[in-house]
């Protein structure tokens, strides 16, 4: 869910952004990380654990925690809370370590 | 190779005011930041600041992070690369910058590690779900990209980060359930704690997270009262519906990169874990490379200002050089700095730097 009544910061209407999450077309807008934009949409599951492929969320949103790296373009482990949303990116749910084709 | 005088090691509060009293100096000045923004983590931060007028009082954190950012401008011998992240670090003053997918070496004769500090985590069943933020985390969702973290949330932690995102959120319009805190008293400011209340967000002390609830996110948290000796007391559990948590259980130094060249660290937990250890003018224990702000103790970003300030100052003597106003700039420096500290919440950084000056070997 996005803001729209904010005592202090105000958040105007952005370009919107298309991109495919899962293979499914969504949107974001302008200014959004990765992370930021699939928050919006209610998705809070952006990779799983290694081992025991347990859900994980983004925990820092600075860049630290490295547990919202996803595969994006078909590069994994690309830290989504930091990188901003482009027009026409792929992005999936990364599942293993990551494997660069 | 390209030859610096001076590399910094990160663009937030005490960064760019280290960078600014060494341009200032005459030093040939880089700063290296991480993220495509200069500021650190005062661009989220909505609240007015404390203290006097040259700590930036009653402005805004992301204001503060603009006059910071101004007071750069139209410097010639100061050049700022953003989106780079330093991946190496040598204890010859060598920096390995990754940016635009190129690795780039920097050949330094000083250098400042500025990289603040990171989130701590708190250990209970079921931690790892997703909708489980760090404070900091959820101050960014918010603030900078106006994305709420959740509807109905538990705030883990009463410092003055925990009440202050707390108050965030409710401003946001988000159902702050309540405020929870291990020990028997509130650790923020007054000030904050009683704005939180008088919006009837009850601070449970003694109380703490046993377990999340949920399959995939968070839905449920289940909290327990703890006694004198900080135990779970049985039969005092109490769930609570959610779909966020928040932790705020303080941060710990980013010293990673002084331990990749065998800096001298030391674990004082008032300084918030391991820290590297350095002498009076911020020097590490391997020379030329210097700290200041939260990578070398947790304090507030006041102080890690005042830090800056001072160790661009230091790194002009270390270099030879000197600012125009170099030893009354020190001495307002210092000042202030101690005045900081002076107050009931600086207590526990003087036993920190301490415990510190004991472990200094090299000084």
């Amino acid at each position: 869910m996005r803001i729209t009544n904010h005592p202090i910061l105000t958040f105007p209407e952005k370009e919107e952004i298309k991109f495919m999450f899962e293979g499914e077309p969504v949107k974001g807008y302008k200014g959004d990380t990765i992370a930021s934009a699939l928050h919006a949409l209610g998705i809070k599951t952006l990779s799983y654990s290694i081992k025991k492929h347990r859900p994980r969320g983004f925990y820092c949103a600075i860049g630290n925690c490295a547990s919202c790296n996803m595969v994006v373009n078909g590069k994994p482990n690309v830290r989504t809370c930091i990188t901003f949303l482009e027009e026409g990116m792929d992005v999936k749910v990364q599942v293993n370590k990551g494997v660069i084709k | 190779m390209i030859n610096k005088d001076l590399i910094i090691i990160g663009g937030g509060p005490s960064g760019l005011c280290a960078a600014k009293t060494a341009a200032e100096a005459g030093i040939d000045v880089m700063v290296i930041e991480r993220s495509n923004q200069l500021g650190g983590q005062l661009i989220k931060q909505t609240h007015k600041f404390f203290g006097s007028k040259s700590q930036y009082a009653k402005t805004r954190g992301y204001d503060i992070a603009g006059i910071l950012i101004k007071d750069l401008e139209s410097k010639s011998n100061l050049e700022i690369m953003k989106n780079a992240t330093v991946v190496g670090l040598y204890p010859d003053l060598v920096v390995t910058v990754l940016f635009e997918g190129n690795y780039i070496k920097y050949q330094a004769k000083s250098i400042i590690v500025a990289t603040g500090a990171s989130e701590k985590f708190l250990a209970f069943e079921n931690n790892d779900l997703p909708g489980i933020y760090g404070a900091g985390a959820v101050q960014t969702l918010m603030n900078l990209y106006g994305v709420l973290p959740g509807q109905e949330i538990i705030m883990v932690g009463s410092g003055n980060i925990g009440l202050i995102v707390s108050y965030q959120l409710l401003q946001a319009g988000v159902n702050v359930k309540a405020i929870v805190e291990a020990a028997p008293t509130i650790g923020g400011y007054k000030v904050h704690a009683s704005k939180i209340r008088r919006l009837g967000v009850p601070i449970l002390t003694k109380t703490t997270v046993q377990r999340a609830i949920g399959t995939t996110q968070i839905e449920a948290v289940e909290l327990v009262s703890l006694d004198e000796k900080w135990k779970p007391i049985a039969g005092t559990e109490s769930i609570f519906k959610i779909d966020a948590l928040c932790i705020s259980v303080g941060l710990s130094p980013m010293h990673q990169l002084l331990s990749m060249i065998n800096a001298t660290t030391k674990f004082i937990p008032e300084l918030g874990g391991f820290v590297p250890v350095v002498d009076h003018h911020h020097e590490t224990s391997v020379k030329g490379i210097f700290v200041c702000g939260d990578a070398v103790g947790i304090e507030e970003a006041s102080s890690a200002m005042m830090e800056g300030y001072l160790t661009g100052l230091y790194i002009a003597e270390h270099l030879g050089k000197s600012h125009p106003e170099q030893e009354s700039l020190k001495k307002l420096y210092e000042t202030q700095l101690s005045m900081l500290r002076d107050g009931p919440f600086g207590v526990k950084t003087k036993i920190g730097l301490e415990k510190m000056r004991e472990g200094m070997k090299h000084a």
